[in-house]
């Protein structure tokens, strides 16, 4: 007998197209008759924009077309938007200035949209954009999020006073502070969380195409939610009726969060087409997308840890400000907040949690979810003062852990979560064997003997995914629902066509959905056929984020009970039998008890020719739909642990052993899984030890804009990681699976950074641990000391 | 603008270029081979690697006119007779690509290693990648595709 198709390891079907290099991106597709734009982005950080000259630009050679925001603005087109409203403590609503496509009148971060230039030839809109004179009159800057409160800081946004976007809370503060008071130890951290920039391998980009026949507009871009970014340029920008707009987003390459926003150059790039009759076709170079592209985290945390005397946790108490950049991305309001306060009991038993945020604006690139997206924040928190606390207890923090955690579900936290299922001590004990934790000090020693220091770092973490279930993220300020979408098309042949409103760019949905699809129906993988990602085929869908596939999954696991059952029905009538006696297994429809059966092709060319059932009742045909609302978010959980060796001399970190063991429910597809843990924690690692994005805080120019200077991991900076999984099966979804996308981003930094800390003994060391910034940590320890 | 001619994937090729055209662009606008990716632009990501008269070269820092007469071969080209090249079939067999973007420089880039060092180990193919970036895969099963490609191509030959 096979294995199951569920649970194996499938290798892909769309790797076939990738490997010979017959992907299709969106700069991988060319339109009949198309420009080519360049965009003009603001050399200053904050900046009056007094005229702008275009005149000698538009005689240049191959020069189509220049427009402004004042051509924008006169076409009367609706600005960028936010689509998730935070309410401050005070009551009051998030301050949100307002964000043009194309800069009006000022310009507010280092990358800003001037104008665009539209000509024959990319290159000859690059050279034309040289030519357009902008008067602009400089205006001071801020970029640091912990002083753009300051008394006297440059005013961003006239909506915002003092920068401060929202000054949101969550958790119950009297009680937080009431076992403060009554701790026998206070555990205190001051954290910083490195801001980061995506840097998904295919740069953004867009073809924006326009229909004068049908008055239809087409976008080709790089997206990870088609259906999300037509609704926002139709319904807020109003490029076109949602029905006159179509939205393709072809193979993606990577996404990580900074292709779910809707970007100004899209809508400008669509918004042009019609107004030079001819495709416009748009692709960044890198430069701008370290420029453009929302960049992830970047938060200043002082935390407090109550704990009595017995080690058991009272209270946490959080202080964050965070830095959202120039204006307020798609969905940035929410990444500070409800998916970072909310994750802050993390796998422990807190009685009483307390979280203010601030939300502040700089002179920076706008900042939005990145790979796990306010949930590694949290983890960040959670996980270096847990391990501070075991270090002031002189526990291990093992034990320090395992007195705290919680143990019954479902368990209720302070901070909104209801976590359904996890047992977190598994996962431990499961990480503690394959990293050999017994051993530690015996290595430490030999290490030491070499002149090496070595440290080890815990990162026992949860996180919530799955988002999310609709009416819970409408009553915290969502402006959209997060079910998902699926429609299942069984043709007259039998084959299978799936179309899913969540969009693959590298998660391999095209193999692990038609896992399910062929499970469940019992035919060849090569039957089914999974389709994404285009607005003219796919009914509405959410798109993929904050590992949200579960959702997706579900939506065609429900689509799949409906075939079933309608495929049940004609099949009573074709095998003359009850319906209830008809039984589906392998593929086939029996009659309980007899030898009559109809397998699936059969049944499916029943279903069309209607030959044999009344269509009456049964209508012919054999199709469903589905749009599925989850009940609850799915809570992956498990345990990270990094074994890390220092040379003091070079303040080189090198990662000798990554133990990642996680709780992800059922697997579809264990190779996929393995994959996504391995670039998630690639990613954590990153931020741990190398990626740092930088600005200069006077002039606010970014100091790492390019590969030369953003320092992406490499194969040789990066270990084997070693990875497990444990199984609790998720109780709110019908497969039992949980999101795994992201927990190696979250969960990792932290278990880096305990390790680092382990290691050259000092409490307060921010991320990323770079050999100078090690280096200069140990000396300046060292000079102290003598 | 400037003749090129070259041989590109056994075909014969010519075209009309400016000087300052790249050799990725000549592949991917003139030629329409869009395989090869263009993920920076400052030779640091290895999307574009391609062999020019056999080595690995990064086409995002060869002008088209530098590539004159030269025998290219791109991703497209790397499959014979429609069987894939054992570098390919194995980025497949140990789930070495997520997004697929950096997949054919990553390719391109491991089988010019493989030709070059007769013994790879993990070290060294990590090493070698040091010229190609991937955001997905971590390079854990990138550099456990190129070491079984790598013996299975050395069992091949022995």
């Amino acid at each position: 007998m096979t294995a199951p198709i569920v649970g194996s390891g499938v290798k892909r079907k769309e790797d076939h197209r990738f490997i010979t290099g017959q992907g299709r991106y969106t700069d991988d597709i060319n339109r009949p008759g198309q420009a080519h734009a360049y965009f003009l982005r603001s050399p200053h950080a904050h900046a009056k924009i007094k005229s702008i000259d275009t005149a000698a630009a538009l005689k240049a050679k191959g020069v189509v077309a220049i427009f402004t925001g004042k051509d924008i603005a006169a076409d009367k087109l609706g600005g960028l938007i936010c689509g998730w409203m935070v309410t401050s403590k005070d009551g009051s609503a998030m301050k949100n200035g307002a964000h043009p496509a194309l800069a009006l009148d000022t310009v507010r971060y280092v990358g800003d949209h001037v104008a665009i230039v539209i000509a024959e030839t990319h290159a000859q809109a690059r050279d034309a954009s040289e030519l357009v004179n902008v008067d602009y009159e400089e205006l001071p800057v801020v970029t640091d999020p912990a002083k753009a409160q300051s008394q006297g800081a440059p005013q961003i946004h006239a909506e915002a006073p003092r920068n401060t976007i929202y000054q949101w809370e969550i958790g119950n503060k009297p009680e937080t502070e009431a076992a403060l008071k009554k701790a026998a130890t206070v555990v205190k951290l001051n954290l910083t969380n490195n801001r980061l920039i995506p840097n998904a391998m295919e740069p953004r980009a867009a073809i924006g195409d326009y229909d004068d026949g049908t008055g239809g507009y087409t976008l080709y871009v790089t997206s990870q939610n088609p259906h999300v970014a037509r609704l926002v340029m139709s319904a807020f920008i109003g490029i076109a009726p949602e029905h006159k707009l179509r939205v393709v987003a072809p193979d993606v390459g990577g996404g990580f969060g900074s292709k779910i926003f809707i970007y100004a150059e899209e809508v400008v790039c669509t918004w042009a087409a019609k107004k030079v009759n001819r495709p416009v076709k748009w692709a960044a170079e890198r430069s701008e997308s370290f420029l453009s592209d929302a960049h992830g985290r970047d938060h200043v945390t002082s935390a407090e840890l109550a704990l009595d005397a017995d080690a058991r946790i009272l209270g946490f108490r959080v202080k964050t400000t965070a830095n959202l950049g120039a204006y307020m991305s798609t969905f940035s309001s929410s990444v500070p907040t409800y998916l970072y306060g909310t994750l802050l009991s993390g796998q422990y038993n807190i009685p009483a949690i307390y979280c203010e945020v601030d939300a502040v604006y700089t002179n920076t690139a706008p900042v939005d979810a990145y790979r796990g997206a306010g949930r590694p924040e949290a983890t960040f928190v959670v996980e270096r003062i847990i391990e501070e606390a075991a270090r002031q207890l002189k526990m291990d923090p093992v034990e320090f852990r395992r007195k705290n955690f919680v143990r019954t579900f479902p368990h209720q936290t302070p901070v909104i979560m209801n976590y359904d299922i996890g047992d977190y001590e598994a996962s431990l004990a499961e990480a503690l064997k394959m990293s050999d934790y017994e051993g530690f000090p015996a290595r430490k020693a030999e290490a030491k003997s070499r002149g090496k220091l070595r440290g080890i770092g815990f990162s026992t973490y949860i996180e919530a995914c799955g988002l999310a279930p609709s009416a819970a993220v409408g009553s915290l300020g969502a402006g959209v629902g997060l079910w998902e979408s699926a429609e299942v098309r069984v043709t007259p042949t039998g084959g299978v066509e799936v179309f899913t409103g969540a969009h693959s760019h590298g998660q391999g949905h095209e193999t692990t959905f038609a896992q399910i699809v062929a499970g469940r129906l019992g035919i060849p993988i090569e039957n089914v056929e999974i389709i994404h990602g285009d607005t003219a085929s796919v009914q509405f869908g959410m798109g993929t984020y904050g590992s949200r596939t579960s959702v997706g999954m579900t939506a065609i696991s429900r689509a799949l009970d409906k075939i079933e059952a309608k495929a049940k029905r004609i099949a009573a009538h074709v095998l003359e039998a009850s319906a209830a006696d008809i039984v589906f297994e392998n593929g086939e429809f029996k009659v309980a008890g007899t030898d009559r059966k109809l397998a699936f092709h059969e049944l499916a060319l029943n279903a069309y020719t209607a030959h044999k059932f009344p269509t009456s009742e049964i209508e012919p045909g054999l199709k469903e739909s589905v749009f599925h609302d989850p009940t609850n978010f799915t809570f992956p959980a498990g345990c990270h642990i990094c074994e890390v060796e220092i040379d003091p001399d070079t303040g080189v970190t090198k990662i000798v052993s990554f133990v990642a063991v996680d709780d992800f429910g059922n697997v579809i597809n264990p190779m996929i899984v393995e994959g996504q843990v391995h670039g998630g924690v690639a990613q954590g690692i990153g931020q741990a030890l190398l990626e740092h994005g930088v600005y200069d805080t006077e002039s606010g120019q970014l100091i790492t804009g390019s590969y030369m200077d953003y320092t992406m991991p490499r194969a040789d900076d990066l270990p084997s990681y070693k990875v497990g999984l444990t199984v609790t099966p998720c109780p709110s979804n019908p497969l039992g699976v949980k999101g795994c996308g992201e927990a190696g981003a979250i969960a990792s930094p932290a278990a880096v950074m305990n390790a680092v800390t382990d290691a050259i003994g000092i409490k307060e060391f921010n991320m990323p641990a770079t050999p100078l910034r090690v280096w200069q940590a140990l000396h300046a320890t060292r000079a102290a000391a003598e | 603008m400037t003749g090129v001619a070259m041989t590109v994937n056994g075909k014969a090729v010519s075209g009309d270029v400016e000087t300052r055209t790249l050799l990725v662009q000549f592949l991917r606008e003139n030629l329409r081979l869009t395989g090869t990716h263009v993920g920076c632009d400052t030779s640091q990501c290895g999307a574009c690697v391609v062999h020019v008269n056999g080595k690995a070269v990064k086409s995002c820092t060869m002008l088209a006119v530098q590539a004159e007469g030269a025998q290219v071969t791109t991703i497209e080209g790397l499959a014979k007779d429609g069987k894939l090249h054992p570098v390919q079939a194995a980025f497949k067999e140990h789930h070495g690509l997520q997004c697929g973007f950096c997949t054919p420089g990553m390719i391109m880039t491991a089988v010019d290693m493989i030709r070059r060092i007769p013994n790879l180990d993990e070290t060294t193919i990590r090493q070698q990648l040091e010229g190609n970036l991937c955001r997905c895969t971590g390079y854990q099963n990138i550099v456990k595709a190129i070491d079984a490609a790598a013996k299975e191509m050395k069992g091949a030959h022995a």
